[in-house]
């Protein structure tokens, strides 16, 4: 009865989770990335010490990182949501009309408002996917063009300036508690509630059952569909909320609000570790990838590389984020193939 | 089966009619004969009831301005049917504008020369994308995603916001000009050359049936003795080397090279392969309904622009074509399940409800 059929570790636990860290790809992102900010800011002190240096550098990645989140939830179970873009476009242009036809509006309502819509939208994306049975590149393909174009036609040759929106929600923008961004503050709290729920969730195991193998997960019994469903109803939400943040943020929404985010967020997640087939990465990898791309973007001018090479840089990053898994796992499954010849 | 015991005289050998249906319900009842319908009843539509879209303006813009899509659809349907997807073409189309730019401008070289290092840029780009694909093993999705970054930046990093435009007005008139008195531009006559060309390996090469067996099974495709890395490595190669080519036509007819010419064409020829009846899932596709598709989408821009709408209502039309096309194979599938499950084939149906589930969650 008290056999058991594996002996534990005889590492010490200390080791194991030391080990298991520098391993870890979220930590190792996080070295790139707080390497960039260090040499930046050797480079020029305003970077990070300037007037508003350290309120920048929370600041701009939040957008793209709420994004990451909710993508990663949708690429964890083997799909992707090609339309966050112009769903962060058609919200931030529906909460510039709401303050429009109704200056007095509580601000925390129109946020609600923004994370139902993209939910709403995201609903759309997931219904045809999940129910469909169609891929969700195709999908959201179509909904990225159709999203945009309604975005488009609406608004026709309007733009909302700041001018159309209260003060108080503009301020939002820019507001810092203890010297933190508040929408910084919002984007790490939806992150580590998400993060949190795929950590230890059942629902959120069953994302990565399914990513993993989707055949398995139905055989099992995994409620597929409907899991499907709501990994695209939260990227939808989370580009709502993008949405409205980008309002607040930018001050105005023009015609290109959110264009080409999409593809930066699959590149976060990427980045970060999240496997695009599916089944393995994590919120925070994501997080701290969506935070690099920003932070490098941003700190390539004070660098000296003019902006223009910004996009190879990204380019770069993501060829050599998975060039780099597919190295270490295939070390890893030599190791594993030793292990066990030897035993 | 275990007790053989043998009763009367051996089976007569069994025969088996050569196909299940009639040849003229395998040709009709084809997405790819769909699609030509449809554009047809557009056509015929558009003719009758847009002012102006009858003129011989409308085909010579038609040609003019869907040539790159067309272009790039042809070995982008190849990619697409392996099961592999390749983002970057866009950005192969700018980074060869560019090329052509400087080296005719900066470095002197004529257009001919220019233009013929611009594709090998494309073929080295292609490789790239084909070795890290085909034989590191990388998901194309990603690797693409990567590469349309790294192509696109490395085409404005090279000419930043600055663009070329002193071209010969020899070439810049020789991308507009009609065919004789023709009404089709120029740019048809490669177009045609292309599209016999991949026809032929698609359609009529072992090549071709190589691909469609590496979308159906690659692995099944590897002991059948397809060389599926060398096969993928082609593939991305040409695609590169086809959009390299349509970045020249580019830069020749708006005589301009910039860094962000094509950008998002990539999701444009993407459309048109899937519209064209090409399964994304890869091992089901065919040139002529890719043809189609891209001609599809050609004249219903052309029409709506006539009617005055908008480019977001015309991409709000494509979009919702495109989501159409897809979800009508799932909705003709559930038809036939169902009257399936009508006729009482018991076996046949669970059999059909596993295989259906299994495709879920795929992409």
């Amino acid at each position: 009865m008290t056999a058991l059929t594996l002996n534990p570790s005889e590492i010490s636990p200390v080791r194991r989770i030391l080990g298991g860290a520098l391993r870890s790809r979220e930590i190792a992102v996080a070295v790139v990335l707080v390497l960039v900010i260090a040499a930046t800011t050797v480079k020029n002190d305003h970077f990070l010490f300037g007037a508003n240096g350290w309120r920048d550098l929370l600041l701009t990645p939040s957008i793209l990182l709420l994004l990451a989140v909710g993508e990663t939830a949708v690429v964890i179970t083997r799909n992707v949501d090609l339309s966050v873009g112009s769903v962060v476009g058609l919200t931030a242009y529906l909460t510039g009309r709401i303050f429009i036809a109704h200056p007095g509006t509580p601000i925390f309502l129109v946020f609600l408002i923004g994370l139902a819509f993209g939910g709403v939208l995201g609903l759309v994306n997931g219904v045809l996917v999940a129910w469909g049975r169609v891929p969700a590149l195709v999908i959201t393909l179509g909904t990225l063009y159709i999203y945009r174009g309604v975005f488009l036609s609406w608004a026709g040759s309007n733009r909302v300036n700041a001018s159309d929106m209260p003060d108080s929600f503009l301020n939002v923008g820019t507001k810092q508690i203890l010297s933190i961004p508040l929408l910084t503050i919002v984007a790490v709290i939806v992150l580590a509630i998400v993060g949190y729920y795929l950590y230890s969730a059942r629902g959120g195991r069953e994302l990565y059952a399914i990513g993993s193998d989707p055949d398995a997960a139905q055989l099992y019994g995994l409620k597929v569909t409907r899991r499907i469903l709501a990994a695209f109803v939260l990227s939808g939400a989370m580009a709502g909320l993008a949405g409205v943040m980008t309002a607040a943020y930018y001050g105005t929404v023009s015609s290109n609000a959110g264009l080409n985010l999409e593809l930066q967020a699959v590149g976060a997640a990427v980045i970060g570790g999240v496997a695009i087939f599916g089944g393995s990465g994590t919120v925070w990898g994501a997080a701290i990838g969506a935070f690099l791309l920003v932070t490098i973007n941003r700190a390539l001018p004070v660098l000296g590389v003019q902006d223009f090479w910004q996009q190879f840089v990204v380019g770069v990053l993501i060829i050599g984020s998975i060039v780099l898994d597919r190295v270490l796992t295939v070390r890893r499954d030599r190791k594993i193939i030793e292990a066990r010849d030897n035993a | 089966m275990t007790s053989a015991t043998v009763t009367g005289s051996a089976p007569a050998a069994r025969t088996y009619r050569s196909y299940s249906q009639p040849w003229w319900r395998r040709i009709l009842l084809t997405r790819e004969f769909a699609i030509i319908a449809l554009l047809v009843v557009v056509f015929g539509w558009a003719s009758a009831n847009v002012a102006n879209f009858n003129s011989p303006l409308t085909v010579y813009f038609l040609g003019l301005d869907n040539a790159e899509i067309m272009l790039i659809a042809l070995p982008m349907a190849l990619v697409i049917i392996t099961g592999e997807i390749d983002l970057s073409v866009a950005s192969v189309v700018g980074l060869s504008s560019v090329m052509v730019g400087i080296l005719h401008q900066d470095a002197g070289l004529s257009i001919p020369l220019a233009g013929i290092i611009a594709i090998l840029v494309g073929v080295v780009a292609g490789a790239f994308n084909g070795f890290l694909v085909a034989y590191v093993g990388l998901p194309s999705l990603a690797v693409t995603i990567g590469t349309m970054a790294l192509f696109r930046g490395l085409a404005v990093g090279l000419l930043g916001t600055t663009a070329k435009t002193d071209f010969p007005d020899k070439w810049t008139n020789l991308a507009q000009q009609h065919i004789g008195t023709s009404r089709y531009p120029v740019i048809v006559i490669p177009i045609l050359v292309l599209l016999v060309v991949f026809v032929w390996l698609l359609h009529f090469s072992s090549f071709g049936r190589g691909v469609f067996e590496i979308g159906l099974n690659d692995e099944a495709a590897h002991f059948s003795g397809v060389n599926v890395a060398r096969t993928k490595l082609i593939l991305f190669v040409l695609t590169a080397a086809v959009s390299a080519f349509a970045g020249i036509y580019i830069t020749l007819r708006s005589g301009n090279a910039r860094g962000d010419n094509a950008t998002g064409d990539e999701l444009k020829v993407i459309a048109a392969v899937l519209l064209g009846g090409v399964s994304i899932f890869g091992g089901r596709g065919a040139l002529h309904g890719v043809v189609a598709g891209v001609l599809l989408i050609g004249v219903i821009q052309s029409a709506m622009r006539l009617q005055n709408e908008t480019v977001n209502v015309i991409n709000i039309v494509i979009g919702a074509l495109l989501v159409l096309s897809v979800m009508s194979t799932s909705v003709l599938a559930w038809l036939s399940k169902q009257s399936a499950r009508r006729a009482g084939l018991g076996t046949l149906r669970r059999r059909q409800a596993v295989a259906s589930s299994s495709s879920t969650t795929e992409r």
